[in-house]
Parts: C-alpha cells; sequence; structure tokens
C-alpha cells in the first residue's frame, strides 16, 4: 500500500499553509514531518486525514482496500487524547477498540495494547486519575486497539517520558515492519527505522 | 475545484461590474420610489373602510415582499457556498443579512403601526405576523452566528448550514402557526382583493424596494470584497515582519 | 452497526456516570414550572387551562440547557476527531449521539413532566395524551437541537447563541404538542395534530443529523 500526495495546495484562514506539496510515503516506510512552528505540519496531517479540503491537489492510497476512504484507514493521533475521564482505563480502550474496529477482532488485543503502554495495571481505574503522561499513553494506546495500515501522529511524544518515548518508537518501529505506514510531525529526534524526513518550510515570508 | 489565482480573479470582475451597474440600480431605484411615494400618497384612492392608513400597505408590502425575498437569495447563496464553493456566494449571504433583517423588522413595525387603527392594538397573534417575526428570529441568528467565530471561513459556512436548515423548516413553521391560529382566535382576513387603483402604487412601489434592496447589496458586497483585502493584507503584512519566521530558500 | 450502539452505550454510560447534566436539566423543569404560579396567580382554573403551555415551554428551555453537552465534550477532548475517522458515516455518529441525548435528558423530562402536572392542576384526562405528546414530540427536541450543538461546538458565548438558534427551530414541536393535548379535550379529538407531532419528530430523526453532520465537517477543519 502506498499513500500519494499530489500537488496539495491547503489555505488556512486565507492563508497559504501548503503550496503545491507532492510526495508518496510506501508501505514500510515512515516520513517524518519537520519545521518550524506555524510551518503547516499539522494542517497537512489534517489534510491528509481528510478533515481539511484542500484547495487543490489530492490525497490517495494505492493498493489498500478500495471500499474504504484515507481516513477510515488511518489512526490519527492528535493533540488531544480522546480520553474520556469518567471511564476507567479499560472501557476507553474497549470503546475504541469496538468503534473503531472491524468485528474480526480477538478479544485479548486490549489488555495487550494496554500493556504495551504500561496500563494494564491501571485498567480499572477511572482515567480521571491518570496523570497527563499516562493519558498521553491511553490516547497512543488506541493505535494498536484496532488494526489500521496508516498512522497519522501529530507531536505524539508530548508529556511522555524517555521510556515511554522509547516504547512509542519500537512501537511505530513495528508497525512499520509489518507492512504499516507512519507519518510523524515531531521536533525530537525519534530512533525510527525506515525513516525519512520531509522538511516543511514556512511560507509566511514567500508570500 | 478553484486554484487561489481563480479565487482573487473572480471578486476582481465583480468589482468591475457592480461599480458600473451600481449607480444605474440606485438611480433606478430613487426614481420609482419616489414616483411611488407620490402615487401613494397623492394619487391613490382612500380605502372606503380603511381611510387614509391604507397608506401604510405600500410600505409594509415591500418590506414584507423582501423579507422573504432577502431570505431566498441567502439560501440560494448558502447553497452556492457549500456545494460550488463560490467565493462571492459568501460575500452575498453576508452582506444581505442584516438588510434583510432590517427590512423584516420595518415590515413588523409597519404592520404593527397598520394595526393600531385596524385591530385597535399594536401588536395581535395574526398568523402572518407571528411567522414574520419568527423569520425575525431566524435572521438574528444568521448574524449572531457568524459574528460568534474567530475563523472566518468556519463562520461562514456554518451560517451557511443554518440558513439552509432555515430554509426548510419555515414551510412547516408557517404551517404550524397558520394551524395554531386558527385553533386560537379567527385569522383576520388580510387577503381582501386589492382595488386597482391601489395595485399599480403598490407595484411600483415593490419594484422601487427591490431595486432598493439590490443597490443596497451591491454596496454592502463592495464593502466586504474590500474589507476581504484589507484583511488579507494585513495578514499578509504582519507574516512578512516576523524576524523570528523561517527565511524561505530562494 | 456494532460502532453505532458502541457509541449510544458510551454515551449512556457516560451519562449515568456524571449525573449532574440530567439532574440540572430536571431541577430546571421543576423551578420553571413552580414559579409560573407565582407569577401568574394561584387561580387553578387558569392553571388547568395553560398547564399543557407551561409544561411544554419549560420543558424545552430545561432540554435546551442540556442541548450543548451533545457535542461539546467530545469536541474538547479530541473525542470528535477520531470518531470522524470510524467507519460509521458521520451522520449516523450524530444519529447515535442524538438517540443518547434523547434517552438522558428527553425521557426524563418527558416522565416528570406528568408529574409537574399535578402542581399546575392539570385535567385528569389530559394525563395520558400529555405523556403521549411529550414522548412522541421530545426526539424532535433532541434531534433538532443537535442541529443547534453542532453549529455553535466552537463558537464564542456558545450557549445563548444556541437558543437563538434552535428556539425556532422548535415553534412547530411546541405548536402541536399543546395543540394535541388542548385538541383532545375537544370534539374532534388529539388524532391530527398528535399525527403532525410524530412526523416532525420523524422528520427531525432524519434532517437534524445530516444537517449536524455537516457542521460537525466543517467544525473539524
Amino acid at each position: 500500500m502506498q499513500l500519494i500526495a499530489e500537488d496539495l495546495i491547503v489555505e488556512r484562514g486565507g492563508r497559504l499553509v501548503i503550496d503545491g506539496l507532492s510526495f508518496a510515503v510506501s508501505a514500510g516506510e515512515a516520513m517524518v514531518l519537520a519545521g518550524a512552528n506555524g510551518a503547516g505540519k499539522t494542517t497537512l496531517l489534517r489534510t491528509l486525514a481528510g478533515y481539511i479540503r484542500p484547495s487543490a491537489g489530492s490525497v490517495r492510497c494505492e493498493g489498500g482496500d478500495v471500499e474504504l476512504t484515507v481516513a477510515e484507514q488511518a489512526h490519527v493521533i492528535g493533540h488531544a487524547n480522546a480520553v474520556k475521564s469518567s471511564l476507567t482505563v479499560f472501557e476507553n480502550a474497549a470503546f475504541w477498540s469496538e468503534f473503531l474496529g472491524s468485528a474480526n477482532e480477538t478479544g485479548g488485543h486490549i489488555e495487550s495494547a494496554l500493556r504495551n503502554f504500561g496500563l494494564d495495571d491501571l485498567a480499572e481505574f477511572p482515567a480521571a486519575y491518570l496523570s497527563a503522561g499516562q493519558r498521553r499513553r491511553l490516547g497512543l494506546a488506541r493505535l494498536l486497539l484496532a488494526k489500521r495500515p496508516l498512522w497519522l501522529l501529530d507531536e505524539p511524544t508530548v508529556s511522555l517520558d524517555v521510556a515511554s518515548t522509547e516504547r512509542l518508537v519500537s512501537a511505530v518501529n513495528e508497525h512499520t515492519r509489518a507492512g504499516g505506514l507512519a507519518i510523524v510531525a515531531t521536533h525530537l529526534p525519534l530512533a525510527l527505522e525506515r525513516a525519512r524526513t520531509l522538511e516543511l518550510v514556512s511560507l509566511r515570508m514567500a508570500a | 475545484m478553484q486554484t487561489l489565482t481563480q479565487q482573487l480573479a473572480n471578486p476582481t470582475r465583480f468589482m468591475d461590474l457592480s461599480a458600473r451597474v451600481l449607480p444605474w440600480v440606485a438611480g433606478i431605484a430613487a426614481a420609482l420610489i419616489v414616483y411611488g411615494l407620490y402615487l401613494s400618497f397623492f394619487d391613490s384612492p382612500a380605502d372606503y373602510q380603511q381611510g387614509e392608513t391604507v397608506r401604510i400597505m405600500y410600505i409594509h408590502v415591500p418590506c414584507a415582499w423582501l423579507s422573504m425575498m432577502v431570505y431566498g437569495l441567502i439560501a440560494v447563496s448558502s447553497f452556492g457556498l457549500l456545494v460550488f464553493r463560490h467565493p462571492l456566494a459568501d460575500v452575498s449571504a453576508k452582506a444581505a443579512a442584516p438588510i434583510g433583517a432590517a427590512f423584516t423588522f420595518l415590515a413588523l413595525l409597519t404592520g404593527s403601526l397598520w394595526g393600531k387603527p385596524m385591530w385597535g392594538t399594536y401588536w395581535v397573534w395574526d398568523a402572518r405576523l407571528t411567522s414574520v417575526l419568527i423569520l425575525f428570529f431566524l435572521y438574528l441568528g444568521l448574524i449572531a452566528l457568524r459574528a460568534a467565530f474567530e475563523d472566518e471561513s468556519a463562520g461562514a459556512k456554518l451560517t451557511a448550514v443554518l440558513a439552509l436548515v432555515g430554509v426548510t423548516i419555515l414551510p412547516i413553521i408557517k404551517f404550524s402557526v397558520n394551524w395554531w391560529n386558527t385553533l386560537h382566535q379567527p385569522s383576520t382576513d388580510f387577503t381582501a382583493t386589492v382595488d386597482p387603483s391601489m395595485r399599480w402604487p403598490l407595484l411600483v412601489m415593490a419594484l422601487g424596494f427591490t431595486l432598493l434592496f439590490f443597490a443596497m447589496h451591491l454596496k454592502a458586497m463592495r464593502n466586504e470584497v474590500l474589507r476581504r483585502r484589507v484583511k488579507a493584507m494585513r495578514t499578509q503584512a504582519v507574516a512578512g515582519r516576523d524576524r523570528l519566521a523561517t527565511q524561505p530558500a530562494e | 452497526m456494532n460502532s453505532f450502539w458502541a457509541l449510544v452505550r458510551r454515551d449512556l454510560r457516560l451519562a449515568v456516570r456524571e449525573g449532574g447534566a440530567i439532574g440540572t436539566a430536571l431541577g430546571f423543569f421543576l423551578i420553571v414550572v413552580s414559579l409560573m404560579p407565582l407569577g401568574l396567580g394561584p387561580d387553578l382554573n387558569l392553571l388547568a387551562r395553560i398547564a399543557a403551555g407551561i409544561l411544554w415551554i419549560a420543558l424545552l428551555l430545561a432540554a435546551l440547557l442540556s442541548l450543548n453537552r451533545i457535542f461539546e465534550a467530545d469536541y474538547e477532548d479530541g473525542t470528535l476527531d477520531v470518531l470522524a475517522t470510524g467507519h460509521l458515516p458521520l451522520e449516523l455518529v450524530a444519529t447515535a449521539k442524538s438517540l443518547a441525548h434523547w434517552l438522558t435528558t428527553g425521557i426524563p423530562l418527558a416522565l416528570l413532566a406528568p408529574v409537574l402536572g399535578i402542581l399546575l392542576n392539570l385535567d385528569l384526562a389530559s394525563y395520558p395524551i400529555l405523556v403521549g405528546t411529550t414522548f412522541v414530540g421530545t426526539p424532535a427536541v433532541s434531534f433538532l437541537g443537535a442541529i443547534g450543538a453542532a453549529l455553535t461546538v466552537k463558537a464564542r458565548r456558545g450557549g445563548l447563541l444556541l437558543a437563538l438558534v434552535v428556539l425556532p427551530l422548535y415553534v412547530p414541536t411546541l405548536i402541536f404538542g399543546i395543540s394535541a393535548v388542548s385538541a383532545a379535550a375537544g370534539p374532534a379529538g388529539m388524532g391530527a395534530a398528535f399525527l403532525i407531532l410524530a412526523a416532525i419528530s420523524l422528520a427531525a430523526v432524519v434532517l437534524g443529523p445530516i444537517a449536524a453532520a455537516a457542521a460537525l465537517r466543517i467544525q473539524l477543519q
């Protein structure tokens, strides 16, 4: 499978943010989005996820399930964690697993996803008790709760400590090794395998 | 799909065209209204029942007509924005809303002033008055919703959604208000046929008011286009003077 | 449809855990109804005559207080972003959330209405009809309300704006809700008004989520 962006032009609030960007990411590859604040990393990710309609150009998946949109094949991790405080850690995970997944998921994957991010001992507690880093990990656990080929991660390491960051990096590496795609906007140098960097340049001056 | 250049080019053509059309529309509107006012005050008979107060009709009916026509125009513009993403469609919808609200308010006000001598009270819960009042609320909703968003383009599209919801539900509101009215009180028979001697001044006034609306609408659209240009220039100027922002590679 | 019911179940669970919202709406309903006789005087005949109107208006106002909850929390904590990437179309997401709102707010308000009817000396024969109209009419309240909630989710001064946007849409529901009750006392019976009320609710269930989803797509940009 391949994610292809062609001649993307995106405007936000009357300002041109992305002007004629083209790239392709293939199965097994990771792409790091770099660039200064306001260079359009979040805008690009939200365009790839289908939230923002580009003024021109297209985003498409080749070789994936033809019946699904790009958004339906993607996990999107944004700035917020989509965690409900009054539900327990397990209930949060179980809801996303059921909502995002397809029916043929096995029962044990919720436990294993929580274990992967070190939350298995906290499963029965309401998410209100979690620290900022733990909430972030619960948000990230969504990546493993339903199988989706395309991961779009916007600053995924926010409020994570070193050990948790390593856990995330190894999850991304496992995902790409298994033939998945990942696009990660980050300021940190992450030890991602098979990764290349796309440097976004702010268009503010160019305009 | 429109490119940025097309979006800029289009309003430019509009500005050229509207600059040429506007004086004519405004001039004809003024002439018609002056002629219409002369007809309605000096060259039409007083009603055998209502006396001189019938002359309020020549203001009231055009306003009431515009209150509906302008909402229709907003609905069409909103459709144009949401479906075709036409850049001028939103300018049109935004410019029309306050003018439409003003005409709706005038229709209510003149209706109320007419009601005092006719029904002995400034306000009756007549089915028409009630529907127009709700239409006025819908206009206020459109104006307030647009004003509530920092991001103008999101505000524009959301307002367009509300305008289309409104136009779908307006017939149902009208129908239910009629039903409610027959349940509570006999409806005042407003629709008695208009005498030909009154029909001509009414027609002239209606046409004059419609052109007056279009003149104001064009002017408001021109102002809005200019406002957007100023905003775009300021946005670029502010961004261009940020010394910390990355320099583009030459 | 798995994900549809998963979403409904989650919203019901959240409503039960966070309880406050339903309590506030019911409390507001009770207080508005109790204030009416204080403003209008204790004349029981007058109250009985206008009871249905008071109950319906107070019910709409109470429901209005809870509408912003339909999408606001999900927007703020990022849940809406993720819901939009599900296999479930956004229209059905809006349907699920409006349905959950009806189950957690519309039905409790409809259940409380006849109880409050006692305070207003509502005619005994009108009780079954009042219960019928509130149950049949409240879906329109939730599903039309979802349009306003979706439109104002990102707005400044969202709460007041929501009232301005939504209340005109409630006019038909209000008129036929009350008409059905008062017509039932008359010779013609409540048939027509009640059926139109049901039709309005059904139309709202179809159209509300379409408009709400269109608004949500814009909010996500």
